[in-house]
């Protein structure tokens, strides 16, 4: 575990190192309001709520998620540090853990970044706290499981861009499987058994009744039992590189 | 402290090291020859248990390879091969975050990195992000990071690859300093670094060990170690070698071109014989002054040509 906070803050440092996390921060920013005020429709709503801000995190995810975390094992493998990584005493579970963890927090940082969208609620209005927190927390939980993903296709790949599109490929359908539409369409091509497994996973469901306030274990544990799934095949595409 | 048993290593259908079998003892520098391709690194990295072997074990400090990856790492300081680093840190922070895992906290940190600054003279880029760094620096920057817990084993793949003949020069050195009281695995294919160096080398091609032994037995394998070559001048060459090969230690003479008037032969030994003090003799006895008498030591580019080339089996 020291080791996975030693290989953390080694990639905390890497984001930081470079313009990429400050463009990367003023982008989702920026595109975080423009989401809630114009497509959300924030003001129209004449509600002092955050819900027109939490309802777009999915689709933003979608897009950071995956240009955050596509580094994280491709670049290693293409400039061969992982040569210098893994001949330290480190594990490779640490390994992933810490790396993934740094995704995480810095996605934590651009939601803590976010704290003027919480202001401008408490100046219109009287807001749900507990909501807000909620929201927040389902956030951050489901911006795990993107990470999560986009760190095990960033295994399988050298070439960050290969990385990238298999990550948003597997995130659409893990999105898309909580809206109807897309199960009826899967229902033609396979049984109803596999698709009402797909449909488990979808990740749109169980944000929804968190934004609301809602926290029930069962989302949360379906949060972290994908990140720990998708962790889980992160290291198992790591040893099995060794071994190959 | 290195126990190597029947390494081997397949990516599918190639076999890239079969059956490597090899120990090396505290205080031996052991060079590890051998064309492109033949095994080196793959054979560093299963050591370093950065890949996993095939068929086989090795042990370092007598853990094992299979069982105690992590324990085997502790106890070796590597250089990849080209030097491969986190080119968006710093120098300074880089050295950190190593001195970091491998266990180091404040002072000691602090101590262990100004120490490796000394030995590699990093001092004067220690705040540079290493992509800004020249493959000197780089190079040094990698072999710093392999020091600073003071390994007792040292793995270096291809240190002096890229390095001017200083630097070059400035690892060498830095190699034979630490070569007694540890022990050291380098790669290499420049041959007169076995020499600087290597108090053993080992040859391995496509996979295998051909040689082991020390740079003398490897150059005792040359056909000209012993040889001498003489220069005589106003000498009738045939003569000359119709002479000589009446001597009993010699085997056969070379006549080698050379300028007018001069003769230059090359007198090879019997097996296992020496050559020179009954050259010396009869020189002596013949009341003649070689302008060039050459004792060779043996050639080691030969002796690789020999070794490793495919002979088709």
């Amino acid at each position: 575990m020291k080791q996975a906070a030693n290989v953390l803050r080694r990639e905390i440092y890497g984001y930081f190192a470079s313009p990429v996390a400050y463009i990367f921060l003023i982008i989702f920013l920026m595109l975080a309001g423009y989401l809630t005020f114009v497509e959300g429709e924030f003001y129209e709503g004449r509600q002092a709520s955050l819900l027109p801000f939490f309802y777009f995190h999915p689709i933003l995810y979608l897009l950071f998620g995956p240009a955050l975390s596509m580094r994280l094992w491709s670049e290693e493998r293409k400039s061969g540090t992982i040569q210098l990584l893994l001949s330290l005493p480190i594990t490779i579970f640490d390994a992933v853990l810490g790396k993934f963890l740094a995704a995480w927090i810095f996605v934590g940082v651009g939601l803590l970044l976010t704290f003027p969208m919480v202001l401008t609620v408490v100046y219109l209005g009287s807001p749900d706290y507990w909501a807000i927190f909620c929201g927040y927390l389902g956030s951050f939980l489901m911006a795990g499981v993107y990470l999560a993903i986009g760190s095990f296709t960033s295994a399988l790949t050298k070439n960050q861009v290969v990385s990238f599109v298999i990550a948003i490929l597997l995130s659409l359908v893990l999105f898309l499987a909580g809206f109807p539409n897309f199960t009826r369409q899967l229902e033609s091509m396979l049984p109803l058994s596999a698709v009402n497994f797909i449909a488990s996973f979808g990740f749109f469901t169980h944000f929804l009744s968190i934004m609301r306030g809602v926290i029930d274990l069962g989302d949360v544990f379906y949060y972290f039992s994908v990140m720990g799934l998708m962790l889980f095949a992160n290291v198992l595409v790591l040893e099995a590189r060794k071994a190959a | 402290m290195i126990e190597v048993k029947g390494l081997t290593k397949h990516f599918g259908p190639i076999k890239a090291v079969r059956e490597v079998s090899f120990s090396v003892r505290k205080g031996e520098v052991l060079g590890f020859l051998g064309p492109n391709g033949a095994g080196k690194s793959t054979t560093m990295k299963m050591l370093t248990c950065f890949i996993a072997p095939t068929a086989g074990t090795a042990s370092v400090k007598g853990f094992s390879i299979l069982e105690q990856p992590i324990r085997v790492r502790e106890q070796i300081g590597y250089l990849p091969e080209s030097a491969p680093l986190y080119e968006d840190m710093t120098v300074e922070a880089f050295l950190r975050f190593v001195a970091r895992v491998r266990g180091f906290q404040g002072k000691e940190t602090d101590s262990r990195v100004a120490r490796v600054y000394e030995i590699c003279q990093l001092k004067p880029v220690r705040h540079q992000p290493i992509h800004t760094l020249s493959k000197g620096f780089r190079q040094r920057v990698c072999f710093a990071q392999a020091l600073l817990h003071d390994p007792e084993i040292l793995i270096l793949d291809e240190p002096t690859d890229g390095l001017d003949p200083n630097q070059k020069h400035a690892v060498r050195e830095l190699i034979n300093s630490m070569g007694r009281d540890k022990c050291i695995i380098l790669s290499t294919h420049i041959l007169e670094e076995v020499d600087a160096v290597c108090t053993r080398a080992i040859i391995i091609s496509e996979g295998q060990v051909k040689f082991d032994g020390s740079p003398e037995e490897l150059r005792g394998r040359s056909e000209t170690h012993g040889s001498v070559l003489l220069t005589l001048a106003g000498g009738n060459g045939d003569g000359l070698r119709s002479s000589l090969k009446g001597l009993a230690s010699v085997k056969r003479i070379e006549l080698l071109p050379s300028a007018q008037g001069k003769a230059r032969l090359r007198c090879f030994p019997e097996p296992g014989k020496d050559i020179t003090v009954e050259l010396a003799t009869w020189l002596r006895d013949k009341q003649l002054a070689p302008e060039e008498y050459v004792v060779e030591r043996g050639r080691l580019d030969e002796v690789f040509r020999s070794i490793t080339r495919s002979n088709g089996a």
